[in-house]
Order: structure tokens, then sequence, then C-alpha cells
């Protein structure tokens, strides 16, 4: 995993190299230099205001005790793995020898239950923002469509809608959970509750947008586009397939990418709130817990939300690169 | 029943207005075409004439009147009337090919054979001598180009009548004679019956068969009609000499800025060109459609 990884970094240092020798200074300049001095006035900025700010937890952390914390975490992370992957090699060893003494006895491996790390935490909330995001939009796209396509529906659906829209997270969680007790009852559950919980919230909160924009896109389609599908007599499906669809489709991503980000952002919130596995659980751990660590520790944390965000963006950005018809359009 | 292939039988077409009542944009008009005719619609920007031809399409529906085809009213769209729009109208995700392609399949659903519909799609971009780009997309075709392969998905769909809404109008003089050239050696092939709006009083003679002005609007109607019998093929550059063409060219000029003043009064002088302002409306509608997408977006 980590020589694929810095395998990946190696190769992408390389393209970026590449890219650079392409570029003329001006460019650099603008495209690197300027971003760079930016980011490192940021870090003085923060490094002179920190120093200046205690809290009952010390100081507050500079750019360096925030790093120092990120190689910690990484270090538990791998300290933790070493730990698990003993455990299982002991189990082994126990039953190689039980087996060797009498060969029809039963063994078993259990599973190790350590204390998930940091990187535990991203992946289980990358999994539930992944899980709500699709959910929502399932719903969202094809309602989205109908509503764009027939007014009826629009003039039925958009204040219920524009109710719903505006509710934070925070606020759904409680119904939500409740409802998840309630009626999510099974004797081995294929998803933990938490895990129903959170990506519900998600739901929730991530299909407005798309839904919102879907329903734009679709009802503002070129009107001569229309009059062709009527000349034609497109069937519903192959008048949506062919023409509303690709049409929308500026319009539907800028939704996901909405969507998306607005997940994100949710997910986390929940999270702390509902102490639901996660980013956002680990913070709230981190700051029940108090140590002097701890703030710098949910620094990290607060870096790692921000940079998992902006990839996620970036993810969809080039989905739609690769999706959308219109390459010469200027995506940002 | 009559012998006429297409019909405009009294056709009035009333629009009803955002605050009440209606406004009257065509009252009674009444034309009878036969099959194999090519009949040019002129007139002062905002008469009617798109009026006109929507309602043939089956896009509009006429208030009182009606069209009937080979016997038949029409009363909705489809693809015996097949339609030329000014802007083309290609989707811009597909190639040239694909964008005949979805007409050819839709029309002929499955009565050809995947090597007959390939060899049909290829027979009608040959035609509007488009076959060398088949498959490039319309951002990477010119307007002439763009309006040649809207013009082969018309024919391809092998239409009863075919509308042309200022096929040309968006395009550039020298360009628009090369269309109207093309457009005379299909025409001399297929023989198809066809209705073209035009704001081109020589575009009008050169390719008809017969001119029908109308009147200003609001509640317009025929004003005129005129029989151009010029013998076919007709040379725009020998044409433009013969004292019958200059004669018909005179009697549109004189309905159009005697008879019929143009409303605005903008375009006076003798240019035979009055066509200047619908890419104005283009443009403008376009800037509502985009407002109207922003105050959507932003309820
Ligand atoms: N959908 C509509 N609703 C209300 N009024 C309309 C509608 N379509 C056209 N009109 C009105 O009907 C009249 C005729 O319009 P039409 O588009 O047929 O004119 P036109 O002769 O094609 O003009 P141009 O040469 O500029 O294209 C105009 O006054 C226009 O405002
Ligand atoms: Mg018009």
């Amino acid at each position: 995993m980590k020589t694929l990884i810095l395998n990946m970094l190696a190769k992408s240092i390389a393209a970026l190299q590449d890219r650079v020798s392409k570029l003329d200074r001006q460019k650099l300049i603008r495209n690197i230099m300027l971003p760079l001095s930016a980011f490192f006035i940021f870090l003085l900025l923060w490094d002179g205001a920190a120093s200046h700010i205690d809290t009952s937890l010390g100081k507050l952390p500079g750019p360096v005790q925030v790093w120092q914390q990120a190689t910690n975490l990484v270090a538990e992370h791998e300290r933790e793995r070493d730990k698990e992957s003993a455990f299982y090699l002991r189990q082994e060893k126990r039953n190689a020898i039980k087996l060797e003494a009498d060969p029809d006895a039963e063994v078993k491996i259990r599973p190790y239950t350590g204390k998930p790390t940091f990187f535990d935490q991203i992946l289980t909330s990358l999994g539930t923002v992944f899980a709500g995001f699709m959910l929502g939009i399932i719903i969202a796209i094809p309602v989205g469509i109908v509503t764009g396509l027939n007014q009826s529906v629009y003039r039925a659906i958009n204040p219920i809608v524009q109710i719903l829209k505006p509710v934070s997270p925070l606020a759904w969680l409680p119904i939500v959970t409740m409802v998840v007790s309630a009626v999510y009852v099974s004797d081995a559950p294929f998803f933990a509750k938490s895990f129903v919980t959170s990506a519900f919230t998600v739901m929730l909160c991530c299909l407005w947008p798309t839904l919102i924009n879907t329903a734009v896109g679709v009802s503002s389609v070129n009107k001569d586009l229309i009059n062709v599908s009527k000349v034609l007599r497109l069937g519903w499906f192959t008048h949506v397939w062919k023409i509303v669809l690709p049409s929308s489709v500026p319009m539907i991503f800028t939704g996901l990418r909405l969507s998306l980000s607005i997940g994100w952002m949710v997910l986390i919130a929940a999270e702390m709130l509902a102490q639901n596995p996660g980013l956002g659980k680990f913070v709230w751990d981190e700051f029940q817990n108090g140590s002097s660590n701890s703030l710098g520790r949910i620094m990290v944390a607060v870096f790692a939300i921000g940079i998992i965000g902006f990839a996620l963006d970036w993810m969809m950005l080039m989905l739609q690169k690769k999706v959308s018809w219109d390459k010469t359009a200027v995506l940002r | 029943m009559s012998k006429d292939h297409l019909s405009i039988d009294h056709v009035s077409m009333e629009f009803p207005l955002p605050a009440g009542g209606a406004f009257k944009a065509l009252d009674s008009v009444n034309i009878k075409i036969k099959k194999g005719e090519f009949v040019s619609l002129i007139g002062h920007s905002g008469c009617g004439k798109s009026t006109v031809l929507n309602i043939v399409a089956g896009l509009y529906q006429a208030s009182a009147g009606g069209v009937i085809l080979d016997g038949l009213e029409v009363n909705e769209p489809a693809p015996d009337r097949a339609v030329v729009f000014q802007n083309h109208s290609l989707l811009p995700w597909l190639t040239a090919y694909q964008n005949v392609e979805l007409a050819v399949k839709q029309v002929f659903k499955k009565q050809k054979s995947k090597a007959e519909t390939r060899e049909w799609i290829e027979h009608n971009l040959r035609l509007v001598h488009m076959d060398h780009a088949m498959n490039k997309r319309p951002d990477e075709l010119s307007g002439g180009m763009k309006q040649r392969v809207g013009i082969a998905r018309a024919l391809a769909m092998q239409p009863k009548v075919l509308l042309m809404d200022e096929p040309f109008g968006a395009l550039d003089a020298l360009t628009r004679a090369h269309m109207q050239d093309s457009l005379m050696e299909i025409q001399a092939e297929l023989k198809n019956t066809v209705i073209m709006i035009t704001h081109d009083v020589d575009e009008a003679v050169l390719l008809s068969d017969r001119i029908v002005m109308m009147t200003n609007g609001p509640a317009a109607t025929i004003g005129e009609v005129l029989e151009i019998d010029l013998a076919r093929p007709r040379e725009r550059v020998t044409m433009a000499d013969t004292p019958e063409y200059n004669h018909y060219r005179a009697q549109v000029l004189k309905f159009l800025y005697e008879r019929q003043r143009n409303p605005e009064a903008r375009h006076a002088g003798g240019s035979s060109d009055i066509g200047k302002k619908p890419q104005a409306e283009a443009g403008a509608t376009q800037a509502d459609a985009a407002t109207h997408a922003e105050n959507q977006a932003a309820a």
C-alpha cells in the first residue's frame, strides 16, 4: 500500500516536472509561485497568531506542532496495524498447534477490535459520504428530470423542496436516528446502524442541489431542439436520453458538485453530534480528551477534511470532463 | 377531395396575452400548394411567417381554420413535414452523421437494414455535399455546413412537405448563394414540396415557383401571390440580366416597400435584403433565456 502511494507520488511529481519544463516563466510564476507564496504567508500569519493565543489546553498549535501531530497520527496508525497483524499471527499459530494435536478441532479467528485510527476514521467517513451521496442522487436526478419536464409536477413539488432545502443536518439527525432505530431492526445487520443514520442524514441534505439543478437544466433545454424532437416524434425515453439529458449535463454536474460538498460538510457535523464513527467522531473525541496534543490533532483533522473535500470536488470535475460532450467548456 | 397536395385553409391565429385578451397574429391565411411546388413566404419581420410555418408543422394549433395534407387534417408535428430551422438546430453532442441517423432511425424504425440505414444517411449527406465531414460535430462546422446538415436531416426523413424557416438567414451572402444553388440542384432531383420563408427578394425569385407575400401584422394575411414563370434550371448570373427576372423582383420590392411599408421603416433604400433583424432578435431571446435560467436558479 505504502509503496503504491509512493510510486504514485513519484509519478505525479515526474509528470509535474514534465509540465513545468513546458511552461514558460510567466506561467510558472502565475501557476506555482503565486499560490506557493500565498500559502507561505498564510503559514507565517498562522504561526504568528497562534503563538499569542493561550487556551486551556496550552498554546494554540502552529504549523510545526500540527505537522508533528500529523506524523504522530501516521505512526500511531502503523503501530496499530502492526498490533493487528501480530494479533492475527498469534491466533493462526495457536490454531495450527491445535490442529496438529487434533485435526478435527474447531478453530476460529476472532476479529481484531482495536481502536480505529485517524486513517480508519477517514475511510469510514469516505464510505459513508459516498453511500449517502449515491442514495441522494439516485433519487434526485430522476425526480429532477420529471420535475423539469412537467410544469404541474414542478408546481406541486416546488414548495416542499423550498421548505426542506434549508433545513440544517443537525435538525434532521435526531429524527433520522429515531426512525432508523425503529425501522432498521435486524439481528445481524449488514450495515451498522450508525452508518445508516449518517448516510441518510447526508442523503437528506445533498438531495436538493442536484434535484433543483437537474430540474432547471431539464426545463431550459433549447426550444428548437425540443421542436426537433417533436417533429421526429421521439418517444418519451428517447427524448430524455438523446436530447434532454445531454443538454442538461452541465447543470446536473453543477448540482452534483454542490451536493457532494454539502454532503461532506454535513457528514462531519453528523458524526460529531451522533458520535458515529468517522472523522467527526475523531474531532469530538480529541476535544473531549483534552490533552495538550488534542488541538494539534484536531487541526490535522481540519486540514484532512479540507483536502478531502477539495479532492472530491476535483474528482467530480474530472468525471464531468469525461461525461460532457462539450470538451471546450471551461470547467472550474 | 381536392387535388391540392397541401391546403392551408383560412388559418387564423390568436395568441393569448399574459394580461388577458388575445393578439391576433394571422387572419384567414389561405394557400393551396400542389405536389412538387416550391413556395416562398415573404413579408416584413414580425408579420407572422414563422407562425404560418409552425402551424403547418403542427407545432402550433391554428385558432381557426386548418391545414390539410393529402386529405388529412394536420394537428400535431410529424416527420412527414420536416422542418429546417433558421439556426440549424443540430444536436451539438452528435456528429453530422449521428444527427441524421437519429432522424433516419426514428422515421424508418425497422424498415431499413443496418446497411441500408447507413447507405441512406450517407446518401443524404452526399446530396448536400457534406459526406467529407460526416464525423465532425456541429461546433467543428461552419454556419453553412451546419445548415447543410440540417437540410440533409430533413431530406432524410423523406417528408411530404419540406418546411424551411429562413434557412439561410444567418449566413453571409456568398455562402447563401452557394446554398441556394445546392438547394436548386437538390430540388431539380427530388422535386419536393417546399415552403420556404425568406427575407431575401432575390432568393425568393430565384428559387420559387410561387411567392406568397404577406401583409403586415397584426392580423396579417396574404397580400399578393406572384407566379414565377422562369424556366429551370435557373442561372443566377444570366438570370440577373433578363427582363422577366427583374420584373418579378421589382414586383416583390414594390409590394414590400410601397404597399406594405416596413413597420419600423428602417430598411428604406434599394436593399433587397431586409433580413438583418432576425439575428439581433435571436441574440435577444438568448439573453432572455439566460436571465430566465438565472432567475430560476436563484428562486
Ligand atoms: N408564442 C407566441 N406568443 C405570443 N405571440 C407570438 C408568439 N409567436 C409569435 N407571436 C407574435 O406573432 C407575430 C408574428 O410572429 P412570427 O414569429 O410569426 O413573425 P415572423 O414573420 O416570423 O417574423 P420574423 O421575420 O422576424 O421571423 C409577432 O407579432 C409575434 O410577436
Ligand atoms: Mg420568423
